[in-house]
C-alpha cells in the first residue's frame, strides 16, 4: 500500500509574475519574472536546483516543444528539464514532477515552473489548436465555453433548478471573483463587477455570458521544493508542505457510456476522494480552510463544490448564494480572484493557484490576507472537456500538522 | 443531399442486395475522384459493387435511369439511382431565381416494384441553351424564346412521338407527365400538342424547391409517386442537348412502401431562411469576413480517412459482443465500465438509430457559417453516446431530450485544397411521413 505524499516534500519558494496582457514581454522574461521571486523567498543559489519541470500547454503560439525553453531562459546548469503538457492541469503537473523526484530522492531540490504566452494570436479566447489527426475529423467544431456550458443545462435536468435560480449562482461566483481580484495586483482584471454586469453581457454559448468566462492572459508561475530536513536546515521555520497529489484522467467513460449524465465531472470526484485519503481529510468541508479550484466558467466552479465534497450533491446554488464561498465566508473560494480574474495562461494556472495557498499559510497575502491562517488548502485543475478531461488536486498545509 | 435521398429510397429495403450505383449530378463535389463512392460508402453497401458518375447534362439522370432500367431487365440490378445538385448561380441572376438545391434517388430492379417500366424514347442533339465550361463557376445561357421555339417544342414532341409509337399506351392515358422546364407554359403546350390531358401536367415545384437541376427529373417522378393510384401512367422527361422520355406505369406495391420522408417529408422538415445575405454567405458568393478562428488549416490526412472509412463515412460504431455495450467509436476495450473487455467489438451501424439530446449549446465563440453554432452529446436510444455537431438547429427545436436524427453533412471544406470533407451531423429529427393510404 502507497503510503502517499504526505509531509515528505516542502515548498521552498515560491513565484508568480504579474498576470494579463503582457505585451511587452516574451514568454522567458515572464518565466525569469516568477523565478526570480522564488529564488529569492527559497534563499538559495540557482545552481542548487538539481531538477526542473516545465508546463506549457499551447507551446505552438510561444515557446516551443521539449524543456529546452526552461533552460535556456535561466540558464539552468545542464540539469534535466521535463517539459509536461496535461492540458489544464500542466501546471500541477509540472509540481507533481518536481515533488515526486524530491520525495523519491532522486534530487534534493527541484524546479517546477509553468508559463504561457497566449495574447499572440490576434483574437480573444483561447488559441484554436489542433486536436490530433482522426479527432478533428469527428470531435464537433467546440469551444471551451461551448462544451463547459452543456453542464448546466444537465445539472438544472438533474436537480431540478430553474434556469434563472442557476445563472444567478453562476453569477455571483463571478461577481465575488472580481471583488477578490480588486485586492490583487498580480491579477489580470482587478475591477469589480455587479450581478447586472454578469446577468446582461453579451452571450458567448448558451447560457454562459461572457462575465461567466475566464479571461486569456499571459502569464507565469514557479515552486521550488525540497525535503522538510533540507527546508529546515536552510533556516526555515513554519514550513509548508505538501499533503496531496492526485490526478485523475477520464478514460473515454463519460464520453461514450451512457453511464454518465453530464451534470458533474467523475474525475474530480475521483481525484478529490484520493487526496482526502492521501491527505488524511476526512470531512472536507469541516477541514478545508481555502481552496482555488478551476472557475474557467462560473458553472464549472459551481458543480465542482459538489464534486469536491464541500456542497452536497444540489446544494451549490445555495452555498454559493449564502456567501458561504466569499472570501469572508467558511471556505473561500479564488480569494486572489481565480482564473476568473487572473485569466488562463495554461501551464501556469496550477501553480498560480498553489502560490495564493502558500501566501495565505504564512500570512503574506496583503489586503486578502484572511484573518485566521488556513490550515489545509485545496487546489484543483481541470483540462479538457466535461465529458473527456484530465483532473489534478493538489492539498497544502502546515507541515507536521 | 445525394445520400440522405439515399437513405430514404432504401428505407426498409436490403442494402446488402444493391448491385450497382449510378449518381447523377453537374455539380459534383469532385471532378477527380468518384463521388458515387462517397455514397456507397456512407450507405455502407458492399464492396463488390459497380458505381460510377452521370454528369455534363441536365437529363444525366434521365439517361441513367434508361442504362439502369436496361440493367436491370439483364439481371444486373437492384441499380440504385441517385440524383443531386447543389446549383451555382450569379448573384442577381435569372438563375439565381429559378433554380434550387435537391437530390433524389430510386431503387431499380425486378419484382415487386412501385412504378413498372414501360418503355423510353431518347434523342441526342448539340443544342446549347446554356453552358459551363472547364474551370467557370457559372452558367452562360442564350435567349429563353429560343430555347423554348427551336429546343423543347422541337426536341420534346419528336422523342414522344417515338416514345408512343414503340407502345400500346396512348398520350391521353398519362395521369402524369412530369417534364422539368423553367419557361412558363412549356410542358403544358407539349403535353396539350402530345394529346395528353391537362390535369396530367405535374407541378414542376419550383415555387417549393426551385429547378434542382439534373436531379429534378427524378425529384418529380418521386413526387409524382408519391401521389400516383396503381395503374397511373407516369411520363418523365429529362431535357439536354436533347431528351429522354420514360413512361411508366405505377402499381399496387405503392402501398406496401415503408414509411419514408419522400419530396413532402424533406419539405415539410424545411427551416426557412429568408435573408439573402445569409444566402449569399452559405453560397460562398460574396467576400466575407470569417474571422481569423476560420484560418485554421482543413487539410485532411486521406490515409485516416481511408483508415477509419467505416467510422466517418459510414458512421459504424461498435457492439461489445461479450457485454452488449454499444458505443462509439468502435475501440479495441469495451467501454462499459463493468466489462472493459478486449478486442470483443463487432461492427455496428449508428447512422439510423434514434437518439435525444442530453446536453448542448449554441456557441458564439467558435467558428460557424451559421452562427451559433449548435452542438452537444447526445445519446443513441439502444446504447451509445456521442459529443457532435448539430445542423438544421434552432432555439425552438433543440432542447434536452430533444429527440434527434443523423444526417450526412459536410464537416469542412478546404478551400485551399478543394477537399471536401463529409460526416454526419444530429439534426431535430423529422416526423417519417404515413405510408401510403
Amino acid at each position: 500500500m502507497a503510503t502517499g505524499i504526505r509531509d515528505k516534500v516542502a515548498i521552498l519558494g515560491m513565484g508568480c509574475s504579474k498576470f494579463g496582457e503582457r505585451w511587452d514581454k516574451e514568454a522567458d522574461d515572464l518565466m525569469v519574472e516568477a523565478f526570480e521571486e522564488a529564488i529569492a523567498d527559497a534563499g538559495i543559489e540557482k545552481n542548487q536546483i538539481e531538477a526542473a519541470w516545465l508546463a506549457t500547454a499551447i507551446e505552438e503560439q510561444h515557446v516551443g516543444k521539449s524543456g529546452v525553453p526552461l533552460a535556456v531562459a535561466l540558464r539552468l546548469p545542464y540539469i534535466p528539464v521535463t517539459r509536461v503538457e496535461n492540458y489544464c492541469a500542466s501546471g500541477t503537473e509540472a509540481f507533481r514532477g518536481a515533488v515526486y523526484a524530491v520525495a523519491s530522492g532522486a534530487a534534493d531540490i527541484a524546479l517546477a515552473l509553468g508559463v504561457e504566452k497566449l495574447k499572440d494570436t490576434g483574437y480573444g479566447g483561447l488559441p484554436q489548436r489542433g486536436r490530433g489527426a482522426l479527432n478533428s475529423m469527428f470531435w464537433p467544431n467546440l469551444s471551451a465555453p461551448g462544451s463547459f456550458a452543456q453542464l448546466a443545462a444537465a445539472y438544472r435536468a438533474k436537480h431540478n433548478k430553474k434556469p434563472e435560480d442557476l445563472k444567478r449562482a453562476m453569477a455571483h461566483i463571478s461577481v465575488k471573483s472580481h471583488d477578490n481580484g480588486n485586492k490583487n495586483a498580480k491579477a489580470h482584471l482587478t475591477n469589480k463587477i455587479t450581478m447586472e454586469n454578469v446577468l446582461q453581457s453579451p452571450m458567448i454559448a448558451e447560457p454562459l455570458g461572457l462575465f461567466d468566462c475566464c479571461g486569456v492572459s499571459d502569464g507565469s508561475a514557479c515552486a521550488i521544493v525540497t525535503t522538510p530536513e533540507i527546508a529546515k536546515s536552510l533556516g526555515k521555520k513554519d514550513i509548508i508542505s505538501v499533503k496531496a497529489l492526485q490526478l485523475a484522467v477520464s478514460n473515454g467513460t463519460e464520453a461514450q457510456h451512457n453511464s454518465w449524465d453530464g451534470s458533474y465531472f467523475a474525475t474530480t470526484r475521483v481525484a478529490s476522494k484520493r487526496a482526502y485519503k492521501e491527505a488524511g481529510i476526512e470531512k472536507p468541508r469541516e477541514e478545508i480552510d481555502l481552496i482555488e479550484v478551476h472557475d474557467c466558467f462560473s458553472v464549472t466552479e459551481l458543480v465542482t463544490m459538489e464534486d469536491l465534497y464541500i456542497s452536497p450533491e444540489g446544494g451549490a446554488i445555495k452555498d454559493v448564494l449564502d456567501g458561504f464561498y466569499d472570501a469572508d465566508g467558511k471556505v473561500p473560494c479564488q480569494i486572489d480572484g481565480g482564473l476568473k480574474c487572473f485569466g488562463h495562461p495554461i501551464g501556469a494556472s496550477g501553480m498560480r493557484m498553489i502560490y495564493e495557498l502558500y501566501l495565505q499559510m504564512q500570512g503574506k497575502a496583503g489586503p486578502r490576507q484572511r484573518k485566521e491562517l488556513p490550515r489545509y488548502g485545496l487546489t484543483h485543475n481541470l483540462g479538457g472537456f466535461p465529458h473527456q478531461n484530465v483532473c489534478s488536486i493538489s492539498v497544502i498545509g502546515k507541515y507536521g500538522d | 443531399m445525394a445520400v440522405e435521398a439515399a437513405r430514404d429510397c432504401l428505407t426498409g429495403q436490403d442494402r446488402g442486395k444493391v448491385a450497382s450505383v449510378a449518381f447523377a449530378s453537374t455539380t459534383l463535389p469532385f471532378e477527380d475522384r468518384l463521388n458515387a463512392g462517397i455514397i456507397c460508402e456512407a450507405l455502407n453497401l458492399k464492396a463488390n459493387i459497380n458505381a460510377q458518375d452521370l454528369t455534363a447534362s441536365q437529363r444525366a439522370a434521365t439517361s441513367g435511369l434508361i442504362t439502369a432500367l436496361q440493367m436491370a431487365r439483364g439481371g444486373a440490378g437492384p441499380v440504385l439511382m441517385v440524383a443531386a445538385e447543389k446549383r451555382r448561380t450569379r448573384t442577381a441572376s435569372p438563375l439565381e431565381l429559378q433554380t434550387g438545391d435537391g437530390a433524389a434517388a430510386l431503387l431499380v430492379g425486378s419484382g415487386p416494384v412501385v412504378a413498372k417500366f414501360i418503355a423510353s424514347a431518347s434523342r441526342t442533339v448539340d443544342f446549347v441553351d446554356h453552358f459551363r465550361g472547364e474551370g467557370f463557376e457559372f452558367d452562360y445561357t442564350w435567349e429563353e424564346r429560343w430555347i423554348r421555339d427551336e429546343g423543347y417544342n422541337k426536341i420534346v414532341p419528336a422523342a414522344l412521338d417515338d416514345l408512343f409509337k414503340s407502345t400500346d399506351v396512348k398520350p391521353a392515358d398519362i395521369a402524369h407527365f412530369a417534364m422539368p422546364c423553367v419557361l412558363a407554359r412549356v410542358a403544358a403546350g407539349i403535353a396539350k400538342k402530345a394529346g395528353m390531358p391537362e390535369t396530367a401536367v405535374r407541378d414542376n415545384l419550383h415555387a417549393v424547391c426551385g429547378e434542382t437541376g439534373a436531379a429534378h427529373p427524378l425529384v418529380m417522378l418521386a413526387d409524382a409517386l408519391e401521389k400516383a393510384k396503381p395503374g397511373d401512367k407516369i411520363l418523365v422527361v429529362g431535357f439536354g442537348q436533347g431528351c429522354d422520355a420514360l413512361l411508366f406505369e405505377a402499381t399496387e406495391n405503392l402501398a406496401k412502401l415503408s414509411p419514408r420522408l419522400g419530396v413532402k417529408g424533406h419539405l415539410a422538415r424545411r427551416k426557412e431562411e429568408t435573408n439573402y445575405n445569409k444566402y449569399l454567405s452559405f453560397n460562398d458568393l460574396v467576400a466575407i469576413e470569417r474571422g481569423m478562428r476560420a484560418d485554421v488549416d482543413k487539410a485532411t490526412p486521406l490515409s485516416s480517412l481511408y483508415r477509419n472509412r467505416r467510422m466517418l463515412t459510414g458512421f459504424i460504431g461498435g457492439e461489445c459482443k461479450k457485454c452488449g455495450t454499444l458505443q462509439f467509436p468502435k475501440s479495441n476495450v469495451c467501454v462499459n465500465p463493468n466489462c472493459n473487455a478486449f478486442h470483443t467489438q463487432e461492427d455496428a451501424p449508428f447512422a439510423d438509430t434514434p437518439a435525444k439530446v442530453q446536453s448542448y449549446t449554441a456557441d458564439r465563440l467558435t467558428y460557424s457559417p451559421d452562427p451559433p453554432h449548435y452542438y452537444g452529446m447526445v445519446v443513441f436510444e439502444q446504447g451509445g453516446r456521442t459529443m457532435i455537431d448539430f445542423t438544421d438547429a434552432d432555439a425552438e427545436t433543440v432542447d434536452v431530450a430533444a429527440p434527434m436524427r443523423m444526417m450526412f453533412r459536410i464537416k469542412e471544406y478546404d478551400s485551399n485544397r478543394g477537399f471536401t470533407r463529409y460526416y454526419w451531423k444530429a439534426a431535430p429529427a423529422g416526423k417519417p411521413a404515413q405510408a401510403k393510404a
